[in-house]
């Protein structure tokens, strides 16, 4: 099952405003592991055609694998705002 | 600026705890929940072991929405290819009320939520904290969107994540070794189908735990829980293993590659994948603890650190639900007393340490450092197989004889100076 199933499974609600922003000069600077890209349980960690790290917050589950395993602190990372974001009904 | 009595940051089950015992006491608490109801954005294994909690609010228990009691406790070893399971089916998991249930957060927390209304806290959803208001030192209230709510007391029960605590000087922020993420898929099977596969009584659930190959030897295992008509099949994985590693493994494969292996396929089949969750675990104990009040607050579940990983014993629930009670406790002691500051709270602190939530937590001191050895990931559990694999297996050539091939197992295996070493670090668990 690719995960873009498996997101798709969950309910979000969309916020217009992404909840997660990048600092793409640290990584691009300061940055050689790159664990967002696979500690993400919803894989949403990509590096678009420039190279440039991007996040796809809209299908973000909230869990803060990626703020913590981010050691550079590149992640401006808050929980969605009132009502956004996943909303889980079988967890 | 508007206040109320105590605001509950976070309506999981610390904060709703806190919150019924303050309302049944008259006093008014205002509980702030992020999520479209309690339990939107919650996510356990999941399983709550109850006799620790059932003395508090022992009303409530009876009528709880949970899924099942679980009747049977499996521990799957996997090695490469061959899994090895110790089941048992204890009468005494049942005895004098079940020990265990398993749970799904958005139905328990929201039940939990209408009883707390019902004692006359208001919940309010959809409500983010976005800060917790500090004057020369002591917690005044939050703020929440455009709006400043001061309160007497604040329950801190944020969450594991402590974006707020840690941003306030309350607690340490979270470290990645501290710390595991557990994932799931929710697969909706009949009642009856999961009766039949986990050999389980109409209603009985069952709990099974994967050590071994699934990890790829990071710290952490698969779980399998029964609800009604559901499963939750998961991991949990150590973020400090998994950030460290570096093969291409992304976390959420490591998942599909479970469930594609002979042994689990066959307990999924026909099952429809219905959610897919994820959540921070904290997992560092005892050492992790913040201060738990100070002056005008009090840090209350995951945001507390209460939670222990022992590997075949998974708690952090029936802490929340203690924590939130004590914290209600010392919260109506310290308002009698017209004292919130720290010292007017301190006996939320004694109260658990003299309970079981840190007593558990003391015992488990050395564990979160035991488990930092790959072996007990990886050897071990493969060992297990290997061993009991080679009794059970016939070839085309004559056998060595039964205890002759044990043994070899052993000494294959088991005698060994890392082994031994191994013991003595166990020693303390």
């Amino acid at each position: 099952m690719n995960i873009d199933a498996k997101l798709g499974l969950d309910v979000f609600k969309l916020d217009k405003e992404p909840h997660i922003v990048i600092d793409t000069e640290v990584c691009r600077t300061q940055c050689d592991d790159e664990a967002c890209l696979y500690v993400c349980p919803a894989d949403l960690y990509e590096r678009d055609d420039q190279g440039r790290m991007t996040v796809n917050w809209e299908g973000c589950l909230e869990c803060g694998t990626c703020l913590l395993c981010c050691d550079r602190r590149a992640l401006s990372w808050a929980y969605p705002h009132g009502p956004f974001g996943v909303q889980y009904r079988m967890s | 600026m508007e206040s109320v009595e105590c605001i509950v940051v976070g309506g999981g089950l610390a904060g709703l705890s806190a919150a019924y015992g303050l309302a049944e006491a008259g006093l008014e608490v205002m509980v702030l929940e992020r999520g479209d109801y309690s339990g939107a954005k919650n996510v356990t294994g999941g399983r709550l072991y109850v006799k620790p909690i059932r003395g508090f609010y022992p009303e409530l228990w009876d009528e709880a929405p949970f899924e099942r009691p679980v009747a049977r406790e499996l521990v799957t070893m996997m090695a490469d290819g061959a899994h090895t399971t110790v089941e048992i089916a204890s009468d005494r998991f049942l005895e004098g009320g079940p020990q265990s249930y398993t749970v799904v957060r958005a139905k328990l927390d929201q039940w939990l939520a209408d009883k707390v209304m019902e004692k006359g806290a208001m919940v309010v959803p959809n409500m983010k904290v976005d800060e917790l208001l500090r004057k020369d030192g002591r917690v005044i209230g939050i703020r929440a969107g455009g709006d400043e709510i001061g309160a007497d007391v604040v329950v801190v029960a944020e969450g594991v994540l402590r974006l707020l605590s840690s941003a306030a000087g309350l607690a340490a922020q979270p470290q990645p070794r501290h710390h595991a993420l557990g994932y799931k898929e929710v697969i909706e099977l009949p009642a009856g189908v999961i009766e039949d596969r986990w050999h389980l009584n109409p209603g009985e659930g069952a709990a099974q735990l994967f050590m071994g190959d699934c990890t790829r030897g990071m710290m952490g295992g698969a779980f399998l829980y029964t609800n009604k008509e559901s499963i939750a099949l998961g991991m949990v994985v150590g973020m400090e293993d998994m950030r460290r590693r570096r093969d291409g493994t992304e976390s959420w494969q490591l998942l599909d590659a479970f469930k594609e292996l002979p042994q689990i396929r066959p307990l999924i089949a026909g099952g429809t994948a219905a959610e897919y969750s994820a959540h921070a675990v904290p997992e560092g104990g005892i050492t992790q603890v913040p201060r738990l009040a100070g002056d005008g607050y009090v840090v209350a579940g995951d945001t507390a650190g209460l939670s222990f990983n022992a590997l075949v014993t998974v708690r952090g629930m029936d802490f929340a639900v203690a924590s939130g009670y004590y914290a209600a406790e010392a919260i109506k002691k310290a308002k009698a007393a017209g004292d919130c500051s720290a010292a007017g709270l301190a006996s939320y602190e004694q109260s658990l340490r003299s309970s079981f939530v840190l007593r558990d937590l003391e015992t488990a001191r050395n564990i979160p450092g035991v488990m930092e050895n790959p072996r007990l990931f990886t050897h071990y559990p493969a060992a297990v197989g290997r061993l009991l694999e080679s009794v059970y297996t016939v070839g085309e050539q004559p056998q060595a004889g039964l205890v002759k091939k044990a043994w070899n197992g052993v000494r294959r295996d088991f005698l060994s100076l890392a082994t031994l070493r191994d013991a003595w670090s166990m020693r303390k668990i």
